[in-house]
């Protein structure tokens, strides 16, 4: 078993490189805050899905647990940020 | 009778059975888990709604770059868990240990980074008293730091058991309940690390 064959270590290269983004690149000062904080939290809602499709493996679970599971990062990032927006207005 | 023969292996070849990994009932715990966090990450920004100011003051003294290190080292511990249980699926016994091994190792690394970070936060006079934000963070981080305890915890019960070869394809219910509890912990640090550490004042 190369490491490099397997799907997981390909998902964790980009979550890694995702992190490296949101961290490191959407947080410096010349990025405006609706920007770095809608990317943020848009990029925190692709790398959990990832997590839980192929870290977890939810990708063959039973369709309703998989859509339970799909919905989380979506309705946890919408609440965050519209919470977000709510404070700034 | 050739026809007849060959239908079931057609079927099986183009049905893959749906399954959760592990046993059901650490997916209950899983769902509850997830609801409860989700809840919380609610009240946090519900608390943020109400002093803006003194939350983006607050976020600003948080070390990031240790932040965004703790979510390198979770997110390498639970690819080290997951190959490991591709190690099982594949009967792959040898490699199990060491990648077990990582994923316990990874995860004390993370209880020594938050503790560097608690000490530095307690050494500037700060606590959970300091104010809203930190009553939050000091709960919210110790809440996921527990989780990361008693996940490591298992890890570490999982590579004891590995060196004895005790998982394959069929002995796998039990670490894959561990490997999915142990994702669920990176995933929720996903989410906290940009909400305590990222998340900008508009």
């Amino acid at each position: 078993m190369s490491v490099l064959r397997e799907r997981v270590t390909w998902v964790w290269l980009a979550l890694v490189v995702l992190t490296c983004v949101t961290t490191w690149g959407l947080s410096k000062d010349l990025i405006s805050p609706t920007v770095a904080v809608v990317g943020t939290f848009l990029i925190a809602a692709v790398k959990v899905r990832y997590v839980i499709l192929d870290f977890m493996e939810l990708r063959d679970a039973p369709i309703p647990v998989r859509m339970a599971a799909e919905a989380w990062p979506v309705v946890v990032a919408a609440m965050i940020l519209g919470f977000w927006f709510a404070t700034g207005a | 009778m050739s026809t007849l023969s060959r239908m079931p292996v057609a079927t099986a070849d183009r049905v893959k059975p749906r399954r959760l990994p592990g046993v059901d009932g650490v997916w209950v715990a899983i769902g509850a888990d997830s609801v409860i966090f989700a809840i919380l990450f609610m009240s946090f920004m519900q608390a943020r709604l109400k002093d803006p100011a003194v939350f983006e003051a607050s976020r600003q003294t948080l070390n990031m770059h240790l932040g965004g290190v703790d979510t390198l080292i979770l997110l390498t511990s639970s690819w080290s868990v997951a190959l490991a249980v591709q190690a099982m699926k594949r009967d792959q016994i040898d490699r199990e240990p060491r990648l077990l091994l990582g994923g316990a190792v990874t995860g004390l690394m993370f209880m020594v980074s938050k503790s560097i970070e608690y000490f530095q936060k307690f050494a500037e006079g700060i606590t959970p008293a300091t104010n809203d934000f930190f009553m939050w963070y000091f709960t919210l981080t110790g809440i996921h730091l527990l989780h990361v305890v008693f996940g490591t915890s298992l890890l570490t019960y999982l590579w004891i058991r590995s060196l004895r070869g005790t998982y394959d394809h069929l002995h796998r219910a039990v670490p894959e309940s561990v490997a999915s509890y142990w994702h669920l912990v990176d995933l929720l640090w996903v989410v906290l690390f940009p909400l305590l550490y990222l998340m900008k004042a508009v």
